[in-house]
């Protein structure tokens, strides 16, 4: 197996997914920065967490509009499995792959703790480690990650399965609860809590390792 | 030519921004403040010789960047 990790300025989980995916996926790891414009033969796109471009315009705006995003939207649509993590998530809404968008935490304080959450589907490769239903934690740290939807979209996310993840206890104000979503092809996964800082007991718990687990599972 | 791009949250898109100031407002003592609204403001000065084009031209940056449709709304403003 073959997997991407871009690297965007600004961006800081990049080396912790790489770790993640090497570790427990043993796959060679690619890391392309973001002016690449070919992400190479790969079976597996990380977009990691971070805060490329300092979060100037919109958080994860600008880095969703530069050179390497056009091979990820074709190789997303081609159904190659693409996973988006806090600042990751928030760049996967605004090139549009996933619907929604992730504004200020409704407290205005960057959260940075365990989060509790439910595994709202566990019907994806990103998921599949898991149970529905089941109670996990992972980390959360960020300061926009409240997502926003309009109603009709929210209950085409519900009518479709495709909220991955909620939070237990909502710590920035997301609709529904909502912690990620998948898009309709359930290929791509945009969360907030971090499952790479979750894949040593000693650091953060396991919770996270799972969620890798259960791809290569599928994947492998 | 100038172009001046006004950027807000869509109603309905409750602003944690807003609500924060205006609570701060309130606790100054300005209690007839019945509602706060955020504008981001962008300008930009363009080498395009006509209106029209220009305003072709930044609706194109504000779908394509400047603005987030899902939940923002813009207004363009082309002074003469």
């Amino acid at each position: 197996m073959r997997a991407a990790v871009i690297t965007f300025p600004g961006s800081n989980c990049d080396r912790d997914l790489a770790v993640a995916f090497e570790r427990i996926l043993s796959c060679r790891v690619e890391r392309v920065w973001h002016r690449d414009r070919d992400l190479g033969d790969v079976d597996l796109i990380g977009v990691p967490g971070g805060f490329s471009y300092g979060d100037f315009l919109r958080c994860g705006a600008i880095a969703a509009r530069s050179p390497i995003m056009a091979d990820l939207l074709r190789k997303a649509e081609a159904g190659v499995p693409v996973l988006g993590i806090c600042n990751g998530f928030q760049i996967l809404t605004e090139c549009g792959l996933l619907p929604g968008a992730l504004i200020r935490n409704r407290g205005l304080s960057f959260v940075c703790r365990p989060a509790g959450l439910e595994v709202a589907s566990d019907r994806s490769p990103f998921t599949s480690g898991y149970r529905r239903g089941e109670r996990i934690t992972l980390p959360v740290a960020h300061h926009d990650g409240n997502y926003v939807i309009d109603p009709d979209g929210l209950s085409r996310l519900e009518d479709e399965d495709r909220i991955a993840f909620r939070y237990l206890d909502n710590p920035n104000g997301s609709t529904a609860d909502i912690a990620g979503v998948l898009n309709r092809r359930r290929n791509v996964l945009g969360l907030m809590p971090h499952p790479e800082r979750a894949i040593e007991p000693a650091l953060g718990g396991g919770d996270g390792k799972r969620m890798f687990e259960g791809f290569m599972e599928v994947a492998g | 030519m100038k172009a001046i791009i006004s950027i807000s949250l869509r109603g309905g898109v409750l602003d944690p921004e807003a609500r924060a100031i205006a609570g701060s407002l309130e606790s100054l003592g300005f209690d007839n403040v019945r509602d706060v609204r955020r504008v981001r403001r962008i300008e930009l000065d363009l080498d395009v010789a006509d209106r029209d084009t220009a305003e072709e031209q930044v609706r194109a940056m504000c779908e394509r960047l400047l603005a987030n449709p899902v939940i923002e709304a813009y207004e363009i403003e082309i002074p003469a």
